[in-house]
């Protein structure tokens, strides 16, 4: 496959943009409902310093949301913040252990959250996003490239962040310990249509715009194994549905009700 | 921010100037020469003390202040918003985690640290600033706050850039070179709903209407009989604020009143006018014994905002706990 150099370029063969525009919400989609999460932390992590570090992390986030949907825009899909913020959620295409809520009540109102599965979410995503952008350098489509490579400069400073949490965390008291441990536990049970690649995988893994699902979650397994000091028995499951199929929890309806709450209520104002 | 609300513990030392009169004597004469103090040296206890009430005060009222626009962080209404209020409301807690290594290194000959600071907050022993207890109903808040809160911190910060203890004057210059681009953001938000539907107009009506008397109280009362008590003459005296109260507040109206009337909004003071004679805005006063429930923790939204920090406080105690716990590596 030769190198799809523009967004005019690639409308012009149907079946190409039909499967780039799936690689594209995925990456879209899985960093707007990460940062949405991560935006509801803000103020109530561990200490001062953390809350800075994570919500420089979640803006970067949703500033990469940002370079994605403004891809899907230049195909035609759309205007970016109309795919942000219109569709509904069995139109997004999220892995769905990045949408499951940060714990009981709401940001607003008795927000129990639990730092071990901000920790271990987190990490484990940053992770995979690593691995999915490195692969993304080696795409058919010249502006997912030059996207990938922009948001991989950003990118390890938050994979650090996590890791370095992770690494502190995992071995440190008892309680902590098993607290990051049923975390992964529950992550291994959830994570795995995240390394799926959705109903256009065919096209995608034919046209070169990603490698397959196999060798996204081999290079995860292995990057995540070198850090990890527990790792989970058996193979990861899909337990909430298959994101990439546009199978959600009602845990994304809540959170597309709050995100779009204001743009919703009235969506040709300018605001 | 955030200038000075009486403490709750009215713990202050008195005439600290008789603990040694040739040192006190010589202290003053350095900060009327213009030099700054430094942590390690000298000072007299009033002075430390007067400091780490202000400054812990300012700290603790950043990090407050990001929880009512963080109400609006997830709900901003497009992509360029969201991004816009994240970088804000994460610059405000940058500014509460700089001012109270500030008041942490005024502490620390007390043999305190960060937890009492957050403890005497938890308590209520530590206010945070009155307009952070207020409840924000609508985006037009969010965008309000950036504008009016944001640009009242800008002229009460500005008034102590000279301020006589060496670490605070640097941190506020860094504060208030970031205050500049949160005034931006939030007239952005503003001019966007100003120049919009009627809806929008309405809304950024209606918030300022809500939001006046908060404004006008967040420069504190003009005089110590107005409350029973102002430490403002603590302030000016040991060089770390220049104006009184009333000065700041009428700096105020004479940059945004203008503004605001230029929008075509109104503000719900029929009496205000600028008096020729007098040289000044006569505006009707807020209800002082109002603020002095809301400073007291007894504003609308103040033990709901307490409470989010006390979950939160609660929450990661298994998290300090691991943190203080060696790392077995294996
Ligand atoms: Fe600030
Ligand atoms: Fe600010």
């Amino acid at each position: 496959m030769s190198l799809v150099e523009t967004a005019e370029q690639a409308k012009q063969d149907a079946a190409y943009k039909e499967a780039l525009v799936e690689v594209l919400y995925q990456l879209a989609d899985d960093d707007f409902i990460i940062s949405y999460r991560g935006s509801e932390w803000l103020g109530l992590a561990p200490h001062i310093e953390e809350d800075v570090a994570f919500s420089s992390i979640t803006q970067n986030t949703m500033g990469h949301a940002m370079l994605f949907y403004q891809l899907l825009e230049e195909l035609g899909e759309g205007d970016a913040d109309a795919l942000a913020h219109e569709r509904i959620s069995n139109e997004r295409r999220n892995g769905t252990y990045f949408e499951i809520k940060n714990g009981s009540g709401t940001y607003l109102e008795e927000p129990q959250y639990d730092w071990a599965l901000a920790v271990v979410r987190n990490y484990l995503y940053e992770a995979f996003k690593k691995v999915k952008l490195e692969e993304a350098l080696k795409s058919s489509y010249a502006p997912l490239r030059n996207t990938a490579d922009k948001v991989l400069m950003e990118q390890p400073y938050h994979l650090g962040h996590w890791k370095t949490w992770i690494t502190q965390l995992q071995d440190s008291s008892q309680e902590a310990k098993e607290r990051i441990q049923s975390r992964l536990d529950e992550a291994w049970k959830q994570i795995g249509d995240a390394f799926e690649l959705g109903p256009k995988a065919d096209d995608i893994l034919a046209k070169e715009i990603l490698s397959s699902s196999e060798t996204l979650k081999q290079r995860w397994l292995d990057s995540v194994k070198e850090t990890l000091t527990y790792v989970p028995n058996g193979d990861l499951a899909s337990e909430l549905g298959n994101g990439r199929a546009k199978e959600h929890t009602d845990q994304l309806d809540q959170a597309l009700a709050t995100l779009s709450e204001v743009y919703n209520s009235d969506r040709e104002a300018v605001w | 921010m955030y200038n000075y609300i009486e403490h709750g513990k009215g713990a202050t030392a008195v005439s600290t100037h008789q603990e040694d009169p040739e040192k006190y004597a010589e202290f003053m004469e350095r900060i009327e020469a213009g030099e700054k103090i430094e942590a390690d040296d000298w000072m007299p206890d009033e002075y430390r003390q007067t400091l780490i009430k202000l400054i812990s005060m300012h700290g603790i009222s950043e990090i407050m202040g990001a929880l009512p626009e963080k109400e609006w962080v997830p709900k901003a209404p497009s992509l360029k918003r969201k991004l816009g209020i994240m970088a804000k409301v994460q610059d405000e807690m940058g500014h509460g985690q700089l001012l109270l290594r500030v008041a942490e290194d005024l502490m620390a000959p007390y043999g305190k640290d960060r937890e009492d600071i957050m403890q005497d907050l938890l308590r209520g022993d530590l206010k945070f600033h009155n307009v952070f207890h207020m409840a924000t109903k609508s985006w037009a808040d969010a965008g309000l706050i950036g504008w009016l809160v944001d640009g009242a911190a800008i002229i009460t910060q500005t008034n102590m850039l000279d301020a006589s203890y060496g670490p605070y004057q640097r941190a506020l210059q860094r504060i208030c070179a970031e205050e500049v681009f949160h005034a931006q953001h939030g007239e952005a938000i503003i001019m966007a709903l100003a120049e919009g539907t009627e809806e929008q107009k309405a809304m950024l009506q209606d918030a300022l209407n809500r939001w006046w008397p908060a404004l006008l109280m967040f420069f504190g009362p003009p005089t110590a009989e107005t409350t029973g008590s102002s430490k403002q003459e603590a302030t000016i005296k040991y060089r770390i604020r220049k104006s009184t109260n009333e000065g700041l507040r009428q700096a105020y109206l004479d940059k945004y009143l203008p503004r605001i009337f230029s929008l075509g909004l109104t503000v719900p003071d029929e009496t205000i006018h600028y008096d020729e004679e007098k040289k000044k805005w006569i505006y009707q006063q807020p209800d002082w014994n109002e603020f002095k429930q809301i400073i007291s923790n007894n504003g609308p939204r103040s033990q709901a905002r307490l409470r989010l920090r006390k979950i939160a406080h609660e929450n990661s105690a298994w998290v300090r706990e691991a943190l203080a716990t060696p790392v077995v590596t294996a």
